[in-house]
């Protein structure tokens, strides 16, 4: 008999030349938003090289200013800080509910506020401010019943996933009837809503949405430490002194509210929320879903998706449009990659 | 029953339940200052629900839980965290995560939104990791820890708490006898070092020779408590557990030692 192997052996030797990933992913990430950044403000009908389009954001150029500040900049931003705010909800709402696929898009929060617009647009007819409301009020509505449905002595993720994905298929169908019942112009304005674009999105119609996220963020910041409780499962979480329910219903508020602003200016835009923050995590390899670094990665999805949207394309479509069809591909990719795990 | 003399902590005629499904009702338990008291009881007795009210996850319907003197309930959650710290059953190790940011994870009460990683934090974190000898893995992923090592580690989260009283909800259920040893040695040292200890445990003979007070629970009741010396019978287990057994003196520590008769070996 072998005497027993000391219970507490030094750690393998690769122990402590591990390197932390996560700053230098998070300072790379910054790096190609700002590079994509500047690439797309000069990609269009009059193209411009980066040092041209640097030159005509720091100087007046005369007319490459025009374009590069009047007319492309807004999109570029919107993508950026839209896409930010969808993966930070996304990273909120996988890290509550332990599922990759606990995401705001997937428990019915999208289209429960496309439901709203088609309330408000076949039935009411009222204008932009309407359609924003519809989405807002319906998403929130909609967001509201899952929580409330999923509630059984606290709310738990997976609970919280079935719930939402059995409301969204209701909503889905009741979606596709209230398109059937409207007239045609309806229906076809409603259909280019409810397929998410940043294209007509100027300052002018942004600047709503920017201020709420700028005081989302903040509030954001405030909750990651409780996230990270969260994390480690709702005994541990409240014997650090968490109060959990409590911290769990302001997260959602958060997801939600982040999600909602951004819905009710551009319409839904699937599976950023979905992807960014587990390509983050891949990327940061940090524990847990790093928020910081799912916002750069949203950011950067969004204004990559859009670039597809806008120049790849024959013809122009809108964003909603490509990230469905990378969050498909991204779907497959994860299903692929969790069936070579398991078999 | 004997008087267990005085405590910073005790339930205090508790009613608790999930639901509606009642576990315990009137309990009272005073968990004696500077004891390392370990529960048993069968499954389902109500060991872990009596703990997570003990740590104020759980409120009880009636009666209260009375810490230092005032309700826990009373009590900021944070600075409840500070005095009691519990190693709950189903703790979970985000992916990924390494043994040193993870134990850094249970100075979270002495944290706030202003003051984040203090000097105290970290040497909180160095002693933890030290006392359950899991320095050298600092850097590891928890996912590639053994069961052993695991179990450690959760224990360091809970010690860099560095509250007065610590509850231990089934440290070594699933661990290799090895395992379960080493770290019950390790919670005989900290209660040395002047920790009270809490631990619901499964295994009589390791509750009998490390208890300095046993709380034998069934139905949600408490059916005996008090040195474990003259806590365990043959009749106290056979009327809790069911279990017809013999009790003789453990003959390393003196302490009873339950052998279970079964049926190849009956009465006499």
């Amino acid at each position: 008999m072998t005497a027993p192997a000391p219970a507490h052996a030094p750690a393998p030797a690769r122990a402590g030349v591990r390197v932390r990933r996560g700053p230098l992913t998070t300072a790379a990430l910054a790096v190609a938003a700002l590079l994509l950044a500047l690439l797309a403000l000069g990609l269009g009908d009059y193209p411009l090289s980066v040092p041209e389009v640097v030159r005509a954001l720091v100087s007046d150029q005369g007319f490459a200013t025009t374009v590069v500040t009047g007319w492309r900049l807004p999109r570029v931003v919107v993508a950026l800080v839209f896409g930010a705010a969808l993966g930070v909800s996304g990273a909120l709402f996988q890290s509550l509910t332990r599922n990759p696929l606990g995401s705001p898009d997937v428990i019915g929060f999208s289209t429960g506020a496309y439901t709203g617009v088609l309330v408000v647009t076949t039935v009411l007819g009222t204008g932009v401010l309407g359609v924003s409301a519809g989405a807002l009020l319906a998403g929130l509505a909609t967001a509201f019943v899952v929580y409330l449905l999923a509630y059984r002595d606290g709310v738990q993720g997976f609970r919280l996933i079935v719930v939402g994905i059995g409301v969204t298929g209701m909503l889905h169908g009741v979606n596709v009837w209230l398109l059937l019942r409207a007239e045609t112009e309806v229906a076809m304005a409603a259909s280019i809503w409810g397929a998410g674009s940043i294209a007509l999105t100027g300052w002018s119609q942004a600047v709503p949405a920017f201020v709420v996220l700028a005081v989302l963020t903040p509030l954001v910041c405030a909750a990651s430490g409780p996230l990270r409780q969260l994390e480690l499962g709702d005994d541990a979480a409240g014997a650090h002194g968490l109060r959990v329910e409590r911290s769990r219903l302001v997260v959602v508020v958060l997801g939600v509210a982040l999600i909602a602003t951004v819905t009710a200016t551009a319409g839904p835009i699937a599976f950023v929320a979905l992807s960014a923050p587990q390509i983050a995590r891949r990327l940061a390899g940090s524990p847990g879903l790093p928020l910081v670094a799912s916002a750069l990665t949203g950011g950067l999805v969004l204004l990559g998706a859009d670039m597809i949207a806008q120049h790849v394309l024959p013809t122009a479509v809108p964003v909603g449009v490509v990230t469905v069809v990378l969050g498909g591909a991204y779907l497959l990719a994860l299903i692929v990659q969790e069936a070579r795990r398991r078999w | 029953m004997v008087n267990p003399g005085t405590g910073r902590l005790r339930a205090d005629a508790v009613t608790l339940g999930y639901d509606r499904k009642t576990v315990s009702t009137g309990l009272s338990v005073t968990i004696p200052d500077d004891s390392f008291t370990v529960v048993v009881g069968p499954n389902a007795c109500g060991k872990s629900t009596l703990l997570r009210s003990l740590a104020r996850l759980l409120r009880p319907s009636a009666g209260d839980v009375v810490l230092d003197g005032e309700s826990i309930h009373r009590i900021a959650t944070k600075e409840v965290a500070r005095r009691v710290g519990l190693l709950p059953q189903s703790a979970l190790a985000p992916e990924g995560i390494t043994v040193g940011d993870l134990v850094a994870r249970g100075r979270y009460p002495h944290q706030n939104l202003f003051r984040q990683q203090t000097e105290a934090d970290r040497e909180a974190v160095a002693a933890a990791m030290a006392a359950t000898h899991v320095a050298d893995l600092a850097e590891v992923p928890v996912d590639e820890l053994s069961g052993g090592q695991r179990q450690r580690v959760w224990v360091a989260m809970a010690l860099a708490q560095q509250t007065g009283i610590l509850l231990l909800d089934e440290p070594t259920t699933f661990l290799d006898i090895a395992h379960q040893i080493e770290l019950l040695d390790l919670f005989a040292g900290l209660h040395r070092d002047g920790a009270t200890l809490v631990a619901v445990l499964h295994d009589l003979n390791h509750a009998a020779r490390y208890a300095t007070h046993l709380v034998v629970m069934k139905g949600g009741e408490v059916v005996a408590q008090g040195d474990p010396g003259e806590v365990v019978t043959a009749d106290l287990v056979e009327d809790v557990f069911g279990l017809p057994c013999l009790v003789i003196p453990d003959p390393l520590s003196g302490t009873p030692l339950v052998i279970p008769r079964g049926t190849a070996h009956p009465a006499p």
